[in-house]
């Protein structure tokens, strides 16, 4: 980890209460470590966002266009005619503080503008100011505040350090939902270049390529092979996916950063090993390279760019003539899939609802998207007992479940996956209550804050989770963690290996790899990562 | 603004409303004003006022479904989801809308964070927010129906039955009615929270400590009225049903606390569109609420989808058409010598 990381007692000592001066008096300090580099011009132009241009956000002078009041201001005016959320959520906060110290953000900081409801009327006093007869009479007095250059800095640098995750929403007596609100206000940024190079150049990635990473077709269908081989050494059995295949019945998209980075890549050799397995069953299952990317950088973009990205899915399997989609373990790419997909890019007509073919169950519940959740899939079939398993090729590792902020928030899937851990492994132990399922907290890295240069704020985030997870370790000596979340699987690792270190962070399908039981495979004595199987470290 | 200068700028606007209100009392030729003018004026802006900004945000659209799902999705068959905190069906939100604005659903859930050194973090159940709230809301809601006595002539039996409840409490004469004791108590707890709890008080703004001090005063002049001082219910009965039949009078008997406390009634209703006081009604139209959770199963219509500029499959094989190539990936079009 870099040098100038601060060491566990720095960041230990976080001071909860806040100061003496009023927020709206209390400058805020632009601080290293607790922010992303600013998008890179190349990629804003390469998506025709405006005003792309190179600018440093330490530095006194961000470059903003000349009218940008304007800009925002008309922005904002536009926005609340077209989003009913922002219109009741910039109304109707009582500011009674429920969501205070639910954000994993204020916990790990102890900055009071990373309270929900404080980050919240970042934006709302402007609303205030704007909109409300009470602010443009009383001003202050009812926390309205004009828009100005420095409240435009703040919103950048909050609004940047929410993951969107959630989790304050769960708690508001009325559903405020603050990542909705954070989800606007940068799409306000973005009118005037404002942007993250983390979100940025990913989703320019993900336009070109259709994968977040860059990664070209052929360098795609490289990576993939090059697992084939691992899994050939692992397992002693050749796996033979398909790419761009007209005619499969199932078009297959998961988050590209399972085919790039560490431990997600044995996540997607879980993938290709159980379809491999279920080939003989008659699974009929193609990946694509344009389609290579399910992860959606448009969410933290805009609206508008969130569709542009997502669009490849559809299209793709209409080009393909695919019967339906399986999606594999991603956060947001879920939570775009489940409620925004079918509106902004359906109807799916060109599909068929989503059909097992292995245990003739029918989801009903993706009637209209046409696409299956990886877990959901598994699930099923372990339920009807058409894998061959050995648990105790996971004995090695005693694991919980991580929930990951989008598709337990967004979208419900909370047994799906632990039915599918129970069923491969044997050993399972539980967070605390209120830090799992629907409680759950974010790794500190979502919604595209999951850089290097604010490797800080990262750990920071991270605290709450890494918290309850030692909690685990130390009771029930819990060495890995499951999720089901690309993201996770890229953030978490450092998260832990700083407040608990030398712990795994693993996606549920390495799992069910690691115990399913091939056809004419070896006796296996590691695991996917070739880390050696219980009872077989002597045979070192 | 600082906590202080937040609840001088609070008491002092309700010190002069109450100072007003005694003031229309006092001079003769104010007496109609604060008793029939205001009053009628304060209705019509809160009617006004209210419908208005339901209407705004009912015009604004919903255009994706993004409800919080609180607990596991309806999916396969054999795992049980949760019909209250995902529902799946009409049903089902109306319930858990009724969970949320008749039991206070999330404040249930609420959790206290704590810290100790390690670090090391813990979240213990908290229900003195909820407790607190509700109180509040239901003694607030009786103390609204029982007072429907002075504008209904007969007294319906469901209001007089309210009343018995409320007055269970028989300590002497009058009747004790607990609810305008709660609803004190109640406010007097929330007001201190939002002094004691550091970061509550630090979001505190002047409209959060407004409208506390304004419901603290009606409770109280209430209070004062029915047990402290001798106050002409027939007269205050006559100025009441005055009011609904739009034949009004302000009788020469009604003295000076009835005034205060009907002013600071008129300030509250005209105050309330205009303020926070409007989660009562946002709260029934939350997108994170008030949606079905089947959002895989159902479409969801955005009235202002439009379509955007894509990265189509053609302008991608073309790009990358001579790898696809070579590493043996089908295409659509064949290399060009
Ligand atoms: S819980 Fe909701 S109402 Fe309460 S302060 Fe937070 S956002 Fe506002
Ligand atoms: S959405 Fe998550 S990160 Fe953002 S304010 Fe709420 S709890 Fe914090």
């Amino acid at each position: 980890m870099a040098d100038d990381i601060p060491n566990i007692e720095e960041l230990s000592t976080i001071v909860h209460s806040p100061p003496k001066t009023p927020w709206m008096d209390t400058p805020t300090v632009i601080r290293k470590g607790m922010f992303c580099h600013p998008a890179n011009p190349k990629s804003l132009d390469y998506l025709s966002m405006p005003y792309g241009r190179k600018w440093a956000p330490m530095e006194e002078d961000w470059k903003l266009p000349e009218n940008w009041v304007e800009i925002i201001s008309d922005g904002l005016r536009d926005r609340l005619t077209r989003f009913r959320s922002l219109r009741i959520f910039m109304d109707c906060c009582v500011r009674c503080g429920a969501c205070a110290d639910k954000c994993h953000f204020f916990i790990g900081t102890g900055d009071p503008k990373n309270m929900p409801v404080l980050r919240a009327e970042l934006l709302r006093s402007v609303y205030r100011k704007d909109y409300t007869l009470a602010g443009k009479l009383l001003g202050r007095m009812v926390g309205a505040r004009p828009l100005t250059y420095d409240v435009l800095k703040e919103w950048w640098y909050y609004f940047f350090q929410c993951s969107e995750c959630r989790r304050c929403s769960v708690y508001c007596p009325y559903g405020i939902d603050t990542a909705e609100i954070t989800i606007i206000g940068r799409e306000l940024l973005n009118l005037i270049g404002l942007n993250i190079d983390w979100i940025a150049t990913p989703a320019a990635n993900c336009f070109r390529t259709g994968n977040h990473l860059g990664i070209q077709p052929h360098a795609f269908k490289d990576m993939i092979d090059f697992f084939c081989d691992e899994i050939e050494d692992v397992t002693g059995v050749r796996v033979n996916p398909s790419f761009n295949r007209k005619g499969a019945e199932i078009l297959f998209v998961t988050p590209s950063g399972d085919v790039f980075a560490d431990p997600g890549t044995y996540t997607a050799m879980g993938y290709l090993i159980l379809f491999h397995y279920l080939e003989s069953q008659g699974l009929d299952i193609t990946w694509s390279t344009y389609a290579s990317e399910g992860g959606n950088f448009g969410l933290f973009t805009s609206h508008e760019m969130m569709k542009r990205l997502n669009a490849k899915m559809y299209a793709e399997s209409k080009r393909l003539g695919t019967k339906w989609i399986l999606g594999g373990e991603c956060g947001h790419m879920w939570r775009v899939i489940h409620q925004y997909m079918d509106t902004m890019n359906g109807p799916a007509d060109h599909l068929e609802l989503p059909k097992s073919p292995i245990t003739g169950t029918v989801f009903q519940n993706a009637a209209s998207t046409k696409m299956v959740h990886i877990t959901e899939f598994t699930a099923d079939l372990l339920r009807h007992n058409k894998l061959k398993i050995d648990k105790s090729r996971n004995d090695h590792q005693i694991l919980s479940f991580h929930d990951s902020c989008n598709p337990s928030r967004g979208m419900g899937l909370l047994e799906e996956p632990r039915e599918v851990i129970k069923g491969v492994c044997n050993h399972f132990f539980e967070m605390p209550e209120k830090t799992i399922r629907e409680h759950t907290f974010c790794c500190g890295s979502g919604s595209g804050l999951n850089a290097g240069e604010n490797m800080e704020l990262r750990l920071r985030g991270g605290l709450p989770r890494a918290n309850a997870f030692k909690h685990v370790h130390e009771t029930h000596g819990v060495n890995t963690l499951a999720t089901v979340c690309a993201i996770d699987r890229a953030a978490l690792p450092t998260a832990l290996d700083y407040w608990v270190p030398g712990m795994r962070v693993t996606g549920v399908h390495e799992l069910v790899a690691n115990a399913l039981i091939l056809d004419g495979e070896n006796e296996r004595t590691t695991d996917l990562r070739g880390e050696p199987l219980a009872g077989m470290e002597e045979e070192e | 603004m600082n906590v202080k200068d937040s609840i001088t700028i609070s008491a002092v606007a309700v010190l002069a409303i109450i100072a007003l209100g005694a003031l229309g009392a006092i001079v003769p030729v104010l007496r109609p004003v604060f008793g029939i003018a205001i009053p009628y004026a304060a209705v019509a802006v809160f009617l006004l006022g209210v419908v208005a900004k339901v209407l705004g945000w009912g015009k604004t659209p919903v255009p994706f479904a993004i409800p919080t799902t609180c607990g596991q999705q309806k999916s396969l068959p054999w795992i049980k989801a949760s019909y209250l905190e995902s529902p799946w069906t009409k049903k089902g939100v109306i319930a858990r809308m009724a969970l949320e604005i008749l039991c206070f659903r999330s404040l249930f859930r609420n959790t206290n964070m704590s810290m100790k050194q390690g670090p090391k973090i813990f979240y213990g159940p908290t229900l003195w927010l909820w407790i607190a709230a509700l109180a509040f809301h239901y003694t607030f809601l009786t103390v609204f129906i029982r007072h429907f006595r002075f504008f209904l002539e007969p007294v319906p039996f469901p209001i007089k039955m309210l009343e018995t409840l409320d007055g269970f409490l028989q300590i002497g004469l009058p009747t004790v009615m607990v609810s305008g004791f709660i609803l004190a108590g109640a406010a007097t707890y929330l007001l201190l929270r939002r002094l004691m709890i550091p970061t509550v008080r630090y979001i505190s703004l002047p409209n959060d400590f407004f409208p506390l001090f304004l419901i603290l005063s009606i409770a109280v002049t209430g209070i004062l009225m029915r047990y402290v001082t001798k106050t002409d219910v027939v007269g205050i009965k006559e100025l009441t049903m005055g009011l609904v039949t739009f034949r009004p009078t302000v009788p020469d008997t009604v003295g000076m606390i009835f005034f205060v406390h009907l002013f600071l009634v008129s300030t509250l209703l005209a105050y309330f569109p205009f303020s926070k006081l409007m989660h009562m009604g946002g709260v029934f139209m939350s997108p994170t609420r008030n949606l079905t959770c089947n959002t895989r199963e159902v479409r969801h219509v955005n009235p202002w989808n439009y379509p955007v500029k894509t990265h189509d499959y053609h302008e991608y094989e073309d790009e990358f058409r001579a790898h696809m190539v070579e590493a043996g990936l089908p295409v659509e079009k064949p290399l060009e010598d």
